[in-house]
């Protein structure tokens, strides 16, 4: 199973959608690979630089309705080719939740409150988390202060992360 | 306790259910594009698993980029071409008779009430304008989708829109739907199926229940679904004719697929539309709306005419009676795209592209292509595009572009005016 592990990447802002993420115009590569480059290209966020600031991130922080619009599965995939295998939200829109769990990654959402204290407590420092599946808990670190919030995953998103995704689980039962 | 809709379509397509409230459910029909369909087929062939579970269930078109404008694109269509005829997938439709998947699929009878219907496109939750639970889905879906004719879902949560009232003249789908999702918001429905109902909706055409269903997607919905009813029958009369004895006869078994009155929703919101005026969008998300009236005079540099949403003949029709007899404004670029070979054709044939061209458009073959910035009228930097498709997101039809959402009668009035204004057709306040 995939370490999920890594620095945090915080986005403050709710309904970054696909365009955001991995605009349209890339969507003639045939690789995921080749995505790459142009991860949050056009992500309108003040401050925020992709070329600076994804570089070692492994896990993304953000509001609500994370990865609204397009069905591309190019836009969780442009987030794993570069290293970030976890995303942290108040909710995901459904086409890109399903997507993440569909290949092995891990969308976790949180109460607003929840979601409001970690940005709160560590937006704008360097912040590490570890996530576990079992206990689904994910501890938050930085600059000496550390934190533990506890997140519900059903049962069928599990399996799908231990079957390392949808093609593996439907293969063997279907 | 009743079932709305969408439950029992669910029920009687349940195939497993692995884990509380998950539903895998079986598919009457993959739908397939060249954009999201390649890396499926090519994940199979790699994981030695390229065959299909049904190649009639499965209808392939090359609609996004087309004709292929480089060699990516070229690329993509080879691989959905040679798997169409490897795999004996009869229904693909390729350059020449390609039109925009979610006009496209409908006009040539492959929807029908209850069916279970997933693509890799967004706005396949169009098809529930059938009565249909159509979904979007991402590639992995897809791909078991196209190996096993299976998909999970979650068990539908619905949202009921009672859509009382009559709508003004000039105002249309496209108003309310957008209406809609500004009281809703962009998230106001996310994992949960938007069932539209009320006298609005059932005075509608099958395109403008298209083009309501088309958005539910735009405020997070997972299928935009209408009863089907007699209007529903006429539009697939020719091809069911032979399955029921008379019209009536197929109206009776399609009613199946509606609600019961006591069925369990979870939020009925009712809307009286009597008094609705032409909506515009005016930000980067299709929730942020307002009366054209309050967009009066926004400068515009292009018009788009086109799309899953609003590239159907009805849509050309109520743009060609603005534009009948008028130029557009000099500064003002039209594009005009029918979404098949069968609207093309019959805007031909009706004198609609005469208009068009006469008033100043560019008309360009059936395509998606400029609704999300892959070819046929991508913005500049900075540019503004009046247009009559779904989503209006930052850089959506080219990187530093902004997308005004709204009817074809209202981007026909705009491109005459050279700015954001109602069409004369609407005769309200």
């Amino acid at each position: 199973m995939r370490q999920f592990d890594g620095e945090v990447l915080f986005l403050d802002r709710s309904d970054i959608n696909t365009d955001e993420i991995i605009p349209a115009k890339y969507l003639t590569e045939i690789t995921k690979e080749a995505l790459k480059p142009y991860c949050l290209e056009d992500l309108k966020l003040e401050g925020f630089d992709p070329k600076r600031d994804l570089a070692g991130k492994s896990v993304i922080v953000t509001r609500a309705n994370f990865g609204c619009g397009s069905s591309r599965e190019h836009a969780p995939w442009a987030l794993e080719v570069n290293g970030i295998y976890t995303v942290i939200a108040e909710n995901f829109a459904r086409i890109f939740r399903q997507n993440m769990f569909n290949g092995g990654m891990l969308a976790i959402e949180l109460p607003k409150e929840t979601i409001d204290e970690i940005f709160r407590e560590f937006k704008g420092k360097k912040t590490y988390a570890k996530i576990s599946i079992d206990p689904a808990e994910i501890i938050l670190e930085a600059e000496g202060k550390k934190k533990t919030y506890s997140y519900t995953l059903g049962g069928f998103e599990k399996a799908l992360i231990e079957a390392g995704g949808w093609v593996g689980y439907a293969e063997k039962h279907y | 306790m009743g079932k709305t809709i969408a439950e029992k379509i669910f029920d009687a397509h349940l195939v497993d259910k692995p884990y509380e409230g998950v539903y895998v459910l079986s598919l009457d029909m993959v739908f397939c594009h060249e954009i999201t369909t390649p890396v499926a087929i090519m994940d199979l062939v790699n994981r030695g698993l390229d065959r299909v579970f049904d190649p009639t269930k499965i209808k392939a078109v090359i609609d996004h980029v087309t004709p292929a404008k480089d060699s990516k694109t070229a690329t993509q269509h080879k691989i959905l071409r040679e798997w169409a005829r490897r795999h004996n997938i009869k229904d693909f439709f390729d350059v020449g008779r390609n039109g925009v998947c979610h006009a496209l699929f409908p006009e040539q009878g492959f929807v029908r009430p209850g069916y279970t219907i997933i693509m890799g496109d967004s706005h396949t939750c169009t098809h529930g304008a059938f009565g249909a639970f159509a979904a979007g889905v991402g590639t992995t879906d897809l791909e078991v989708g196209i190996l096993k004719g299976v998909c999970a879902f979650k068990y539908p949560k619905t949202i009921k829109f009672v859509l009382k009232g009559k709508l003004p003249e000039g105002v249309y789908a496209k108003d309310v739907i957008l209406y809609i999702i500004s009281q809703i918001s962009v998230n106001g429905a996310t994992d949960h199926v938007m069932e539209f109902t009320g006298p609005i909706v059932d005075a509608m055409s099958m395109e403008s229940r298209m083009t309501l269903s088309n958005m539910a997607i735009e405020a997070g919905g997972t299928s935009g679904i209408c009863y089907p009813d007699m209007t529903t029958v006429e539009y697939l009369w020719k091809f069911i004719q032979n399955d029921y004895p008379s019209k009536e006869a197929a109206l009776k078994d399609f009613q199946k697929w509606v609600s019961d009155p006591d069925a369990h929703y979870e939020k009925v919101l009712e809307y009286d539309l009597s008094d609705l005026e032409p909506m515009v969008t005016y930000g980067y998300k299709p929730d942020l709306v307002k009366p054209v009236r309050e967009m009066e005079g926004t400068p515009i540099d292009q018009v788009y005419i086109g799309s899953c949403t609003n590239g159907r003949l009805e849509d050309l029709r109520i743009a060609a009676q603005i534009l009948k007899g008028k130029k557009i404004a000099p500064t003002v670029r039209g594009i005009l795209s029918p979404a098949t070979p069968e609207i093309y054709f019959q805007a031909m044939e009706e004198g609609i592209l005469k208009i068009f061209y006469e008033a100043g458009f560019s008309i360009t073959n059936p395509t998606c292509g400029a609704c999300l910035g892959m070819s046929n009228g991508v913005l500049a930097e900075g540019e503004v595009c009046a247009a009559t498709t779904n989503r209006n997101f930052y850089g959506r039809m080219g990187k530093g572009g902004t997308v005004h959402l709204m009817s074809p009668a209202t981007a026909a009035a705009s491109a005459i005016a050279g700015k954001i204004t109602n069409s004369p057709l609407y005769r309200g306040k």
